[in-house]
C-alpha cells in the first residue's frame, strides 16, 4: 500500500481565499452603491453592469489568447472588482463605450499585459479611468447633483437613455441631472480669489463636503472599515492615507483658511474615503511590507493634497495612486523589516 | 545579565493553531509490545553515520552498544552518535534498508531479530556523577547515544560544553498541532525530567539557572512540574544559585523553536549566524532531559523514546513507549488501523514530511506519526497568482517578507533571494498555512535554498579544481625551469671540461714534438 506524497506544511488556514478576499471587497462596495442609487438612480448600477460584462469578455478573451484556463481565472472575482471600482469612480451617465473604452483598456492593457492578477504593477482601474480623464475631460465632469438643486431624479429609463442613446434624443438633457462637484466649486471659486467661507455658502455644500455625496462617502467608510476590521484589506494604507491628508489639510487651514479648505472637506469629497478603502488597498499594485504600507498611504496623502491644491485637476487619488504605484517596488526594497536577530538586542 | 523572569517577551508573528491535542493526550503512555526485527539505521541523528560493531549472527544484550562513532573515535570529537541494541536477540542483517527520511532512500541499517527475551547487559548508572568530574558526565552522555529528541537529533553532548552558559532551558513548549508524547511525558515522569536537568545543569559546569517552559495549552504537566520541582527545590538550601524555574509561554506556534522560545523568555534574538551557546544559553528538549537522568541515574542508554501515534487513521491515538527500529506498520497495527489509510506523515502536520509506505523503522528522531483518512485531508485548490496581500509576512516568525521570498524563488533570482535573507528562513510553514492563494510557499524555499547550496558546492569544486591546475602548471613550469638549469651547468662543466681536454692534448703534442 502506497500513501499520498506531499510536503509541509499539511494544514491549511480553511478562509480567506482568493476568490472569497475579493467576493469581500464587492460586499462592502454595496452600502455606497446603495447611497449613490438613493441619491442619483440607476445610472451607476447600468455602468457596473455594463462594466461587469466588458472586464469578463476582456479577461476571457485574452486568456483564451494566452492559452490559459478560462474558467477558473475568471471566478477568482478580480475582473469584477476591478469593474465594480471603475464604474463606480467614473460619473454614471457617461456614454456606454467610454465605460466599455476604459475597462477594456485596464483590463487588456494594465493587467493582461503584464501577466494578469498579480503581476500588473498598475492599478488597472485607475489606468481605465485616467485614459478617460485625460481623453474625455469634459464627460469627465458631469457628476450627478441633488434633486434638491434644481435637477432631475432620473428615472431607471431615464438613465438607460442618457448612457445608451445619448442626451439629445432623450429628452432630457446631461445638465439637467449634472452639476459641478463640490471640489471643482471649490477649486473654481478659490481661483477667482473667492474665500473658502464665501465658496462653501454655495447650496451644494453639506456640512463637511458636497451635499449627498456625503452620506455616500459615509457608506463606502462603513463598508471600508468593515473590510479593515476582517482584515481583508491592510488597514495601514487608509489609516496612513486619510490621516496624512488629513494633517497636512488642517496645517495649511491654520496657515491660511480663507485660500485652504478645512481638513475635513478633504476627507469627505470627491473620491478619498473610496480611494483610501478600495483603489490605494489594492494588495497587488501597493507596497507590500507593512512598513512600506505607511509610506505608500502616507504618499497618496500628500500627492492627493498637491494635485487638489495646486494641480490642474479638481481630484488627484486616481494620478497619486498611479504615481505611487510607480515607486511601491522600491518602498519595499527600502523598507525591509529587520530579520530576526540581526537587529537590536533588547 | 539580569533576567526577570516574570516577564515575558513575544515574537514577531506566529499562529493561533488548532492543535488537536485531545485526539491522543489522554491515555497514559503505552509500552509498545517487542517487534520480531528491529532495523536500527546507523544514522539516526544530526552528523556523521556510524560503524556497526557488530557481525552477522552476533548476540546482543539489550542496551549493548552495536555502533561506534567512525573510526572507533571519540564521539565527543565529530558530530555523531552510537546506537545500542535496544533488545536482546541476533543479528540477522547489516544491509541497507529504507530508512525514514523526505528522499525515501536506503542506507545501511542493523536489523535485529528479537528473542523476546529481552535481557539487560549490565548497566553501569553513574549515581555519583555530583562527585564526577563534568567532562566525564558528559562522555557517559555520548556514550549513552543521546541525541536531541524533539525532531532535530543533534547529538545532545555537543551542546554540553561548559563554555560559559549561564542558562539551561528546558523545552517543554511542544507547539506543533497534534503531537503529545513531550505533553505525557512531562505529565508522567516529571521527577525524571527534573533530575535530568539537575544532571544537566551539573555537566554545563553550574549554570546559574534553569527554566522548563511549558506551553499554557498542557496545565497539567505544568502542574506536575510545578510540584516535582517545589519538591526538589524544597531539598536545596535557600540561595538561588542552581534553581529551577517551571514557566508557562503562550500557546503559539512556533513558540518551541530553539530561538524563538530563547526570545519569549529571555529577551534575546539570537539570529542564524549565533550559536545559543555563544550568547551562554542551551536548550534541550524535555525527553532529552529525561533520557540524561535515565543514561547517568539508571544507566540505560537510549534505546526507546516515546512517540505520538495519532490522527484519524488510527482507532485509538495514543503515546507510545517504543523500541528504536520497529516499523511504524507494528505501531500502527498496535494503535487500531483503519482501512483506506491515506497518508503518513512523520513529525507535525506544520513541519513533518511524508512517507511513501508504512514499512521504515522508527528512530531517535520520531517524536509523532499523523495517520491520516482521506477525511483529515485538505483538499487545497490549485495555487493562484500571489496578489501580494502580505498575510505570510504578518505570521512570519523570523520577519521575513515570504512574498518577496517567492517573488525572487519563482525567477530563480538566487541573489535577490539571498538578499532577502532566505537562509534565515526556518521552514515552519506559518506562511504557506495562511496563503490566500494556496501557494507552497515553503517548497519553494528548499527548492532555492538547494540550488543555491548546489551552485556554492560545485562553485568550491571548481575552485579547488582551479587552484589544483595552476599548482600543476607552476610544478611543471618549476621543473622545466630547474632541469633546464641543470643542463646549462652541464654543459658549462662539459666544456670547460672539453677546453680543458683540448688544451692538456695540445699541450702533449706540443711536448711531443719537442722531443
Amino acid at each position: 500500500m502506497y500513501f499520498q506524497l506531499s510536503s509541509s506544511p499539511f494544514i491549511h488556514q480553511s478562509h480567506g481565499h482568493v476568490t472569497t478576499l475579493m467576493r469581500s471587497v464587492l460586499l462592502a462596495l454595496l452600502p455606497g452603491i446603495a447611497a449613490h442609487i438613493w441619491f442619483f438612480g440607476w445610472g451607476i448600477v447600468i455602468n457596473i453592469l455594463l462594466a461587469s460584462v466588458t472586464a469578463l469578455a476582456c479577461e476571457a478573451f485574452v486568456l483564451w489568447m494566452r492559452h490559459r484556463p478560462i474558467a477558473p481565472t475568471l471566478q477568482d472575482n478580480s475582473a469584477l472588482v476591478t469593474a465594480w471600482l471603475l464604474a463606480i469612480a467614473v460619473p454614471p451617465f457617461l456614454p456606454w463605450w467610454m465605460v466599455v473604452l476604459a475597462v477594456s483598456f485596464g483590463m487588456i492593457f494594465a493587467k493582461h499585459l503584464y501577466g494578469g492578477l498579480g503581476y500588473n504593477p498598475f492599478n488597472p482601474a485607475m489606468v481605465g479611468y485616467v485614459v478617460l480623464l485625460i481623453s474625455f475631460p469634459l464627460e469627465m465632469t458631469h457628476f450627478p447633483a441633488l434633486s434638491e438643486l434644481g435637477k432631475v431624479y432620473p428615472s431607471f429609463m431615464d438613465s438607460i437613455n442618457l448612457i445608451f442613446l445619448g442626451h439629445h434624443t432623450a429628452g432630457l438633457t446631461l445638465d439637467a441631472v449634472s452639476g459641478a462637484t463640490a471640489l471643482d466649486t471649490m477649486k473654481t471659486g478659490l481661483n477667482q480669489y473667492h474665500t473658502v467661507a464665501e465658496i462653501r455658502h454655495q447650496p451644494l455644500f453639506g456640512s463637511w463636503g458636497g451635499k449627498g455625496w456625503e452620506i455616500i462617502n459615509l457608506a463606502f467608510l462603513l463598508g471600508g472599515v468593515w473590510l479593515a476590521v476582517t482584515k481583508v484589506c491592510d488597514w495601514r494604507i487608509p489609516v496612513s492615507m486619510i490621516s496624512t491628508l488629513f494633517i497636512i489639510a488642517v496645517i495649511f487651514s491654520l496657515v491660511d483658511s480663507d485660500r485652504y479648505p478645512s481638513a475635513m472637506f478633504h476627507i469627505m469629497s470627491g473620491a478619498t474615503i473610496f480611494g483610501a478603502f478600495f483603489i490605494a488597498t489594492d494588495p497587488v499594485t501597493a507596497a507590500t511590507s507593512a512598513k512600506g504600507r505607511w509610506v505608500y498611504g502616507a504618499g497618496i496623502g500628500i500627492l492627493t493634497y498637491v494635485i487638489r491644491t495646486w494641480g490642474g485637476y479638481p481630484d488627484g487619488i486616481a494620478f497619486s495612486v498611479l504615481l505611487m504605484n510607480m515607486v511601491a517596488p522600491t518602498i519595499d526594497y527600502l523598507t525591509r523589516p529587520a530579520v530576526f536577530g540581526s537587529g537590536k538586542q533588547e | 545579565m539580569a533576567i526577570n523572569l516574570m516577564n515575558l517577551w513575544n515574537f514577531h508573528g506566529g499562529l493561533h493553531l488548532d492543535g488537536k491535542k485531545n485526539l491522543s493526550n489522554e491515555p497514559t503512555i503505552t509500552q509498545a509490545k517487542i517487534p520480531p526485527y528491529l532495523v536500527l539505521p546507523l544514522l539516526q541523528h544530526f552528523g556523521e553515520p556510524t560503524e556497526a560493531i557488530v557481525r552477522v549472527g552476533d548476540k546482543v544484550l539489550k542496551g549493548q552498544p552495536i555502533s561506534q562513532c567512525q573510526g572507533g573515535k571519540d564521539c565527543q570529537l565529530i558530530v555523531s552518535s552510537p546506537i545500542h541494541a535496544p533488545t536482546s536477540g541476533t543479528v540477522v542483517a547489516i544491509e541497507p534498508r529504507e530508512v525514514p527520511h523526505p528522499s525515501g532512500l536506503t542506507a545501511p541499517c542493523i536489523v535485529i531479530e528479537t528473542d523476546g527475551e529481552d535481557t539487560w547487559t549490565t548497566l553501569q548508572p553513574l549515581l555519583d556523577y555530583a562527585i564526577c568530574d563534568p567532562a566525564e558526565v558528559r562522555k557517559h552522555i555520548a556514550q549513552a547515544g543521546l541525541v536531541g529528541l524533539g525532531g532535530a537529533g543533534f547529538p545532545s553532548h555537543l551542546k554540553l560544553k561548559p563554555q560559559g552558559i549561564d542558562t539551561l532551558i528546558v523545552n517543554g513548549a511542544e507547539c506543533e498541532p497534534y503531537i503529545t508524547c513531550d505533553d505525557r511525558l512531562m505529565r508522567e515522569k516529571p521527577h525524571d525530567i527534573i533530575s535530568g536537568a539537575e544532571i544537566l545543569m551539573y555537566v554545563l559546569g553550574g549554570a546559574q539557572r534553569c527554566i522548563i517552559a511549558v506551553e499554557d495549552n498542557k496545565a497539567e504537566a505544568y502542574q506536575a512540574l510545578l510540584e516535582a520541582c517545589r519538591l526538589t527545590n524544597r531539598l536545596q538550601s535557600d540561595d538561588q544559585q542552581g534553581k529551577i524555574e517551571v514557566v508557562k509561554v503562550p500557546t503559539l506556534y512556533p513558540t518551541g523553536g530553539e530561538r524563538q522560545l530563547i526570545r519569549i523568555l529571555t529577551g534575546l534574538e539570537i539570529g542564524r549566524a549565533v550559536l545559543p551557546a555563544q550568547r551562554g544559553i542551551v536548550v534541550h528538549n524535555v525527553e532529552t532531559v529525561r533520557a540524561v537522568h535515565q543514561a547517568v541515574i539508571e544507566g540505560r542508554p537510549l534505546i526507546s523514546r516515546v512517540i505520538t501515534v495519532t490522527g484519524t487513521g488510527v482507532e485509538t491515538p495514543r503515546n507510545f513507549e517504543v523500541m528504536l527500529g520497529t516499523s511504524i506498520k507494528n505501531l500502527i497495527d498496535q494503535c487500531g488501523r483503519k482501512p483506506l489509510i491515506r497518508r503518513l506523515v512523520v513529525g507535525g502536520p506544520m513541519m513533518g514530511f511524508t512517507l511513501p509506505h508504512d514499512g521504515m523503522p522508527v528512530i531517535k528522531t520520531t517524536n509523532c506519526l499523523m495517520i491520516s483518512t482521506q477525511e483529515e485531508i485538505q483538499a487545497l485548490p490549485a495555487p493562484t497568482p500571489c496578489i501580494r496581500c502580505g498575510a505570510c509576512e504578518k505570521t512570519c516568525p523570523v520577519n521575513l517578507l515570504p512574498q518577496q521570498l517567492y517573488w525572487h524563488a519563482k525567477a530563480k533570482d538566487f541573489k535577490r533571494v539571498q538578499a532577502h535573507h532566505l537562509f534565515d528562513c526556518i521552514e515552519c510553514g506559518c506562511c504557506a498555512y495562511v496563503c490566500p492563494s494556496h501557494i507552497p510557499l515553503v517548497s519553494y524555499y528548499r527548492y532555492a535554498k538547494a540550488e543555491i547550496r548546489a551552485t556554492e558546492r560545485e562553485r568550491k569544486q571548481a575552485e579547488m579544481a582551479k587552484q589544483r591546475h595552476e599548482f600543476k602548471t607552476f610544478r611543471i613550469q618549476r621543473e622545466k625551469t630547474e632541469k633546464a638549469a641543470k643542463h646549462q651547468q652541464k654543459r658549462v662543466e662539459i666544456e670547460t671540461q672539453g677546453a680543458v681536454a683540448i688544451d692538456a692534448a695540445v699541450d702533449r703534442a706540443q711536448a711531443s714534438e719537442a722531443i
